[in-house]
């Protein structure tokens, strides 16, 4: 039993407040990820977590236990560092028994531990080096496996990727994902990069500025966005955004962006009914937004037309910067589309996947 | 126009780096001339020293004589006379008159005294070493010296040994207890926190500029009260108090620059404050312990003001500086003691600086450069 929760949880350094009011569950064996930009308060609620930092108001629990004032190795938790952080004078054997040793563990339990998740993580071969001679990625595998031989109830990850270049990233990402699957424990992991967060998490958290913005599965959250932040946040190229009036003509309710008029879909009718008349930010993801003959099956769609003002081939696709008015924005076109700079594309967008904002609230209109 | 300026300033800095050589090597002569001197004398004889000059081991030019002329009484010694085609009154052939490559000197008194033809000769450099004067300043015994003209004379040692070990029995404490102290201190400043944590490092800062000379008269009121003058528990403490601020910034520069994240990583892992300070803290800031030990024991080894307060005139507890200071006053003469001596004085300082002469250039920069 190894839940989290974060019950009104603040922090503040005087006048700053980096995390405000966060509440928040981390069931057992969840794999929670802490998404935001930087300064967003991620951090800084991991660390509060892990006992690195003091709780100003508020309580953190995990499992049944209250451990506001529960130092940090007492808290039953692991945590790998952005910088690893390993004890540079000791061997890669040494970095991982340390917590061990000072547990008074017995010298044999400490040395099945140390092997056990050195095979699991490949490094067996580097247990007598010192972590200056391995590489970044071998590093990383070492803290990891400073966190394992814990066996915690939680595992804390801060970034853990930011410092390897990308392709192993990618690999290492895989990897965290299968340790986890394998251990069958609470993972929460912090990052910045929403990519990581989307691939690795059973849940997402985003914040921003301290505030916790929407907690969610992955696709839940790329579907159905809270707020403007977070539908801008989550997905890359990110979501476009429009200012746009939900008008009634013709006895239909249509989307009016100034150069553009999208008719509203049957779906979404009772949205448009309680909103006619007014302003919305109208938001599109841009794998929604294609050309008439490419144009999946099934959607519902509406026309508008834009001048072609950028194009970048990225083989399996094309992104497509487009031009309506003075307005910018992306579409992502299938590879086979004929696109040349200046010319102007008919475009069908699905409205049935279309996200709309109050623009003064930016959160999402119900 | 590019090519000209990248010569031009490839000419700038090769100046200054010609700049830069040729003062190092002006302060590097500057230092290393007078301590080859002084090792040369230390190891040559009384008689050696009171005639010629250190630098004569070198081969050298040198004036030979050639030949003898004992005037006769007949000779007219107050007006110009004339020898071997040189002439010159009294005066001026007791200077010695020079021609090429000759000399003509007139030696000993003016009425019975004789003038000699030198020339000047090649010579191999004088090599009589002896190591009678290390023997003279280290024993603590009287000892029988042959002197070049067949007689002996019979000489008090200085017991070097004694004053040797007493300065290594300061030194040593009297690095190990600040360094001790403040590397403590440093890491309870960088890395606990603590009401008045700040306004307590400011003071231990703000210390550094009080000179140890306005502390003495107290602390020695102190010491006579806590009969501890004269005794080695007293001049250990009156160093470390004196070495306390330096080595508590300077420690503190270094230890506040590890990486929180070790520290946190070992909290988290298990480990009190004291056991991060033995395990990583002291073991990471090597670097910084060593060159901060090295100053300190240099300060302390050559210090003479502190232990001439505290330790005053006690024969048993005097250390290496004061001896030597006695020596200038008892035997200022003795040139191949004292340089003896000095040299004794200086060995231990030369064996730690050369030893640890890499922590001690990095230990300068410590906390500056990341990495």
């Amino acid at each position: 039993m190894a839940s989290v929760s974060y019950q009104n949880v603040y922090k503040r350094w005087g006048d700053v407040v980096a995390v405000n009011d966060l509440t928040l569950e981390v069931a057992d064996k969840e794999f929670m990820v802490f998404v935001g930009p930087s300064g967003c308060g991620k951090s800084t609620s991991l660390r509060l977590l892990a006992g690195l930092e003091e709780i100003s108001d508020g309580q953190i629990l995990i499992g049944d236990r209250v451990v506001n004032d529960v130092p940090p190795k007492d808290r039953d938790i692991a945590m790998v560092f952005q910088s690893y952080a390993l004890y540079p004078h000791m061997s890669v054997f040494d970095n991982m028994a340390f917590g061990l040793k000072l547990r008074k563990m017995p010298k044999d339990e400490i040395n099945r531990r140390v092997k056990e998740a050195a095979d699991i993580l490949g490094i067996s071969q580097f247990l007598d080096r010192k972590p200056k001679a391995l590489s970044g990625g071998q590093r990383q595998r070492v803290a990891v496996g400073r966190a394992i031989v814990r066996d915690p109830a939680v595992f804390l990850f801060d970034e853990p990727l930011s410092n390897l270049d990308a392709k192993l990233r990618v690999q290492t990402r895989a990897e965290i994902t299968k340790l986890w699957q394998r251990l069958g424990t609470t993972f929460i992991y912090v990052t910045h990069d929403q990519v990581e967060a989307m691939t690795m998490a059973t849940r997402i958290a985003v914040m921003k500025d301290g505030i916790l913005q929407q907690v969610d599965t992955p696709q839940h959250l790329y579907d159905h966005p809270n707020n403007v932040f977070v539908a801008g946040f989550i997905g890359s190229p990110s979501m476009n955004f429009f200012d746009a009036t939900l008008v009634e003509a013709d006895g239909k309710v249509w989307v009016d962006g100034g150069t553009f008029r999208l008719e509203m879909p049957a779906v979404h009718n009772e949205i448009a009914q309680k909103h006619k008349g007014k302003e919305i930010i109208f938001g599109v993801r841009p794998e929604d937004i294609q050309t008439r003959i490419y144009a999946p099956p099934g959607i519902q769609p509406a026309y508008m037309d834009a001048t072609i003002d950028v194009t970048e081939l990225m083989g399996n696709e094309i992104f497509a910067y487009l031009l309506t008015g003075k307005k910018t924005f992306v579409a992502r076109l299938d590879p086979r589309t004929q696109a040349h700079v200046g010319e102007n594309l008919d475009l069908v967008v699905a409205m049935d996947k279309i996200h709309m904002f109050d623009p003064k609230t930016e959160a999402r209109l119900v | 126009m590019t090519a000209q300026t990248a010569t031009k300033k490839k000419r700038r800095i090769s100046w200054g780096a010609i700049f830069v050589n040729i003062a190092l090597v002006l302060i590097v002569l500057a230092w290393s001339i007078p301590t080859f001197g002084l090792l040369v004398s230390s190891f040559r004889s009384r008689f050696d020293i009171q005639t010629s000059g250190w630098w004569t081991i070198f081969p050298h030019q040198e004036w030979v004589t050639v030949a003898e002329i004992q005037p006769g009484p007949e000779l007219d010694r107050d007006g110009v006379m004339t020898f071997e085609g040189v002439s010159g009154t009294f005066l001026e052939l007791r200077d010695g008159i020079q021609s090429g490559n000759t000399q003509v000197v007139w030696i000993g008194n003016k009425r019975i005294g004789k003038v000699v033809v030198q020339q000047k000769e090649w010579t191999r450099g004088n090599h009589d070493f002896t190591l009678e004067n290390y023997q003279t300043v280290l024993g603590g015994k009287t000892f029988q010296i042959q002197q070049p003209d067949g007689s002996t004379l019979t000489v008090q040692g200085d017991n070097f040994v004694n004053a040797f070990l007493n300065s290594l029995i300061v030194s040593i404490p009297a690095t190990l207890i600040p360094i001790l102290i403040a590397a403590f201190a440093a890491y309870g400043f960088a890395w606990m926190k603590f009401p008045g944590r700040r306004v307590l490092f400011i003071i231990v800062v703000a210390l550094l500029v009080v000179p140890l000379q306005i502390a003495l008269v107290p602390i020695l009121k102190l010491y006579v009260g806590l009969d501890l003058n004269g005794t080695f528990l007293g001049i250990w403490l009156a160093h470390t108090g004196f070495g306390l601020p330096l080595a508590t910034y300077l420690l503190f520069n270094y230890i506040s620059t590890l990486p929180r994240e070790i520290l946190e990583s070992a909290f988290i892992d298990g480990a009190s404050h004291f056991t991060i300070f033995i395990r990583l803290v002291l073991p990471l800031s090597v670097p910084a312990l060593a060159s901060f030990a090295i100053f300190q024991f240099l300060w302390v080894w050559n210090d003479y003001l502190i232990a001439l307060i505290f330790i005053g005139s006690k024969p048993d507890v005097q250390v290496l500086t004061q001896r030597i200071a006695e020596m200038v006053g008892s035997r200022g003469n003795d040139w191949q003691v004292l340089t003896a001596g000095a040299f004794i004085s200086m060995l231990v300082p030369l064996i730690v600086f050369f030893s640890l002469q890499r922590f001690f250039v990095r230990g300068l920069m410590a906390g500056s450069v990341k990495g």
